[in-house]
């Protein structure tokens, strides 16, 4: 960014915020031509995560009611001019319902990623570096906990842990641990067999200097890939633990929750409630997804070879 | 067959850690949960000592530790106790629910197949056309979709609206089951029965739940499919039976998907988890009375031995699967050595 | 030069594919005959071109390359213009090929004895299988195989093994043309050398033709009655194995042979032609060799020499002889 106000890079102008603009636009389109269709996919997905993002962060400029108002209109009204998405069945307005559970579904699934990736990609990290019999271990465990069905662990996590948004929130993380785990523990044994490796151990870098600034930075790229695509499947599992009832108290407007909800209605053909929040937690995921697949195109062609 | 039977024999011994491990998880999970069982379970005004009591028959009052022993004793001697909320043994009431699940599971699994492998392979035969682009956006949208509203909407659409099928449970009312209940698999029971309103009044009740189910996780085999496809296509006997003249369809699909989808076989023991995981969600949408109902509403009475051993039956289902597709591939496979 | 009993025409062959940078011109040109009963070898280093043109002889190119000029004619009949059932029945029958890696050949998942039944059936599916499969026991006594290796499955036989059902399977619908593709270089020397005495014993029972594409010039000195170099798509000379070897005409093939170290002379390194093949999507304008030809002229840098006959039965591609070429 320095070298745009360089005088001699921009023929004397000073940087502006239009050879700014100008200059990010060029970006974009030789990007794209280099990686064609993949970037679409990573411009859209990126593009449907702002959107929500926007959402959550100012859902008062997307709807005026608020999704706790039992008095928005009508009961169970489909949707119309004054509801875009119709009322439920407490008169609240479904369409701010939808932009308020953004902040839950969000705010769930991006903390349990987090969450996730502090403690496997550590693990990994000292699993696969250490070796022996530590490794050993640690490697059945995972493989064990990562062989089974995740959303049932998820549910197992939840009912012991209770309603909560942290409980919730543990109970997702708990299931992605070992995906990091393995997946930074792979890269770690390979690098470590590296020539550069080697050289540097020679020269007496510690443990800690060769994880750091050898093995860590090229793990990157590949964990930024399985984080995005982890958000998605996080959205999935807590849409999922508070539909079947596990997650949150009933207060909190929660897209999963409204399906559970609105699944009562529907043998009345009441079909507001239940197609927005659906279609939200499929686009949300989606969105992620989309992220996640076009970044590991961009990133490194061959990161992702499955 | 000697060498066969020596292979079932060390998977299974690779197995039982994997089980062993499972199981500690969940003993050390439903052991911390917050709150006193016993005393919700008394509805929360009992006395005292009638909690102390009831916790000395369910052995609650020993340390962990003994209560682990306890509990690995149990499971050797293929235990899994007794329910705390209903006057039945956790064995009993897992295995009235399980072959609802089994069956659901079976299907949703053909539908996957039936859909994946075929698009799979089309895909990668059409390779870079539109077809293939819109097979591949099928197969990435299809996976975000939220298995229970994929339910909820073919409810809606095939149930409330067109009316053409059921939308809950496993037979209609008018269906007497005890009339044919014998395995508890009811497509078996009925045709034994020669009943065959009933087995089509199972079958019927069958198509939303298992094409939900199924259709959501297709879009996983899709893309295995095409992928090992497009990998196979580019292999050197490809080319050696085109050359030999071969027909181009035969050669795709007798000499290529063949190979294909040995690949897919044993990613299938992976996805089975996938599959369980949603039969719970589906089980909860199309009120269907299989294991992942019984699991949600014992976790809402609070039964933790159901729960427990709910838990331990699905680890068991997953290294079983697991064990036989392991053996599947070998079967296929003439290069596996055992 | 055309005969009596010349059964493989081609001429001016031209084959592309496109690339995301550009057009590749693979192939360019290209035109040679092959008679009745005759071995031609293809020689030339990888990527000049000849595997290219071999897989175009069936038509079996894999797109986006196709062939965007000159014609094929087998027994009067132009191969790129056969539609789809007749292309069938061209493979495998009249003109076969092998390729290089044996093993990766086979399917393996299918038995020895499916893929000869499979071969046969489809192009004679009147055929009963009791006759289809005596018909292989002959073919394998033939080749050297035990009969009891019908059952088994690739991966449980050897690589000369291999290599002769490959053979087999080519063979075993009795073609005019068999075109190897560098059928050896995945065989160690010994079982090479047990091939070319199959492939001699064979070509004089199924009264064979061979085109032999290699880079190996001791295979083609063995088996070849013609030879013709190929060097970055084109052709450069063509004639008897006799006159290639004796009085090599172009530089590239003279440099070639030089490089072959001879045990008989005391050598002191060995020789190799410095440079390395042009790029394919622009070419030189001139003589595709110039850039590395120890003898280059102004000219070749300017217009591509024509292969034209500087010696009876022996064409050359080079501005080395004037004579008859027409400036």
């Amino acid at each position: 960014m320095a070298s745009s106000s360089s005088p001699r890079k921009t023929g004397g102008a000073r940087f502006s915020p239009a050879s700014g603009i100008a200059s990010v636009l060029r970006w974009f389109s030789s990007a794209q031509k280099k990686y064609g269709g993949e970037w679409w996919i990573l411009t859209a997905g990126a593009l449907i995560i702002a959107l929500v993002v926007v959402m959550t962060v100012f859902p008062r400029a997307f709807t005026r009611y608020s999704p706790e108002d039992q008095n928005a209109g009508a009961q169970l009204s489909p949707p119309s001019e004054a509801h875009v998405m119709g009322t439920d069945n407490l008169n609240r307005d479904v369409w701010a319902r939808v932009v308020y559970g953004s902040q839950t579904i969000l705010g769930v699934a991006l903390a349990a990623a987090i969450v996730s990736a502090l403690i496997g990609i550590p693990l990994g990290l000292l699993s696969g570096f250490a070796g022996g019999v530590f490794d050993r271990i640690l490697s059945l465990v995972m493989d064990s906990v990562y062989s089974f069905p995740g959303l049932i662990l998820a549910i197992a996590f939840a009912a012991m842990l209770g309603p909560g948004v942290i409980n919730i929130t543990l109970a997702v993380a708990v299931v992605y641990i070992p995906t990091y785990f393995r997946l930074v523990r792979g890269q770690t044994l390979s690098i470590k067999e590296e020539v550069y490796v080697e050289a540097a151990r020679a020269i007496g870098a510690q443990r800690g200097t060769i994880l750091s600034r050898y093995v860590f930075p090229n793990i990157i790229a590949t964990v930024v890939v399985i984080f995005s695509l982890n958000i998605a499947d996080a959205i999935m599992t807590e849409a999922a633990l508070s539909y079947i009832g596990l997650g949150l108290p009933a207060g909190i407007a929660d897209w999963g929750m409204d399906l559970s909800m609105g699944k009562k209605f529907l043998p009345s053909g009441v079909w507001w409630m239940i197609t927005f929040p659906g279609l939200m937690i499929m686009l949300l995921a989606l969105g992620f997804t989309m992220l996640g697949e076009g970044l590991a195109e961009v990133l490194n062609p061959r990161l992702l070879e499955r | 067959m000697r060498h066969l039977l020596s292979y079932i024999i060390t998977r299974l011994a690779l197995a039982i850690p994997m089980i062993f491990i499972m199981m500690t998880i969940i003993f050390v999970v439903l052991r911390i949960m917050p709150g006193d069982p016993v005393s919700a379970m008394l509805g929360g005004h009992a006395p005292q000592n009638r909690i102390d009591e009831i916790k000395e028959q369910l052995g609650l009052n020993k340390s962990l530790a003994a209560q682990y022993v306890d509990y690995l004793g149990q499971l050797a001697r293929l235990d899994l106790g007794d329910s705390m909320v209903f006057k039945q043994s956790v064995g009993q009431a897992i295995l009235e629910k399980l072959p609802a699940t089994i069956e659901l599971t079976f299907f949703a699994l053909l539908v996957s197949l039936g859909i994946g492998i075929p698009f799979g392979a089309y895909a990668a035969q059409r390779r870079r056309s539109g077809r293939d682009y819109g097979v591949r956006l099928y197969a990435n949208v299809v996976y975000c979709v939220p298995v229970f509203w994929m339910g909820l909407m073919l409810q809606l659409l095939f149930g409330v609206w067109l009316n053409w099928f059921p939308i809950a449970g496993r037979t209609g009312a008018r269906v007497d089951i005890s009339s044919f209940s014998h395995t508890g698999f009811y497509v078996i029971d009925t045709l034994r029965a020669g009943d065959f309103a009933a087995f089509g009044d199972v079958l019927y009740h069958l198509v939303l739940p298992a094409v939900t189910l199924g259709v959501v996780l297709s879009g996983i085999f899709v893309r295995l499919t095409r992928a090992n496809m497009l990998d196979v296509l580019k292999s050197d006997y490809i080319l050696a039976a085109r050359a030999r003249g071969i027909p181009e369809r035969r050669v795709v699909y007798s000499h290529g998907l063949r190979n294909a989808l040995i690949p897919v076989v044993t990613m299938m023991g992976l996805q089975f988890s996938l599959l369980l995981a949603g039969a719970i969600l589906t089980e909860s949408t199309f009120s269907w009375p299989g294991m992942g109902r019984l699991l949600l509403e014992r976790i809402y009475l609070r039964d933790y031995p159901v729960i427990q051993g709910v838990i331990i039956v699905y680890t068991l289902i997953v290294s079983v699967v697991s064990l036989l597709v392991d053996l599947l591939y070998a079967v296929i496979d003439p290069r596996v050595k055992y | 030069m055309q005969t009596d009993d010349t059964i493989l025409t081609v001429n001016d062959l031209t084959i592309q594919y496109p690339i995301s940078i550009g057009v590749v011109k693979a192939v360019e040109g290209v035109s040679f005959t092959l008679a009745d009963g005759e071995a031609l070898g293809v020689v030339g280093e990888s990527g000049c071109g000849k595997s290219t043109m071999g897989l175009s002889l069936l038509s079996l190119l894999r797109p986006p390359g196709r062939v965007t000029g000159g014609s094929i004619m087998y027994r009067g009949t132009d191969v790129l213009s056969l539609d789809q059932r007749d292309l069938l029945a061209l493979r495998g029958r009249s003109i076969s090929m092998i390729f290089q890696n044996p093993l990766t050949s086979l399917n393996p998942l299918f038995t020895i004895e499916r893929h000869f039944l499979e071969t046969i059936h489809f192009h004679d599916a009147s055929m009963p299988r009791k006759e289809a499969l005596a018909a292989v026991e002959k073919m394998l006594a033939t080749l050297g195989i035990e009969r009891k290796r019908l059952h088994e499955y690739p991966h449980q036989l050897s690589g000369g093994m291999r290599q002769r059902i490959m053979i087999g399977l080519a063979l075993i619908m009795n073609p005019d043309i068999l075109i190897a593709d560098e059928p050896t270089t995945s065989l160690d020397v010994i079982v090479e050398a047990g091939f070319t005495e199959l492939l001699a014993t064979l070509r004089r029972v199924y009264k064979l033709s061979i085109i032999l594409i290699t880079h190996n010039l001791g295979l083609v000195a063995e088996i070849a009655d013609r030879i013709a170099v190929m060097y970055a798509g084109k052709i450069m000379e063509i004639g008897s194995a006799a006159d290639i070897f004796a009085r090599p005409l172009h530089p590239y093939t003279q440099g070639l042979i030089n490089c072959v170290p001879n045990i008989r002379l005391e050598q002191k390194d060995l020789v190799t032609m410095p440079g390395s093949p042009p790029d394919l999507v622009s070419p030189p304008q001139g003589c595709r060799f110039a850039p590395r030809c120890p003898r280059v002229m102004d000219i070749c840098r300017q217009k591509p020499p024509r292969l034209l006959p500087h010696a009876p039965a022996h064409n050359a591609a080079c501005w080395l002889y004037p004579e008859r070429n027409g400036t």
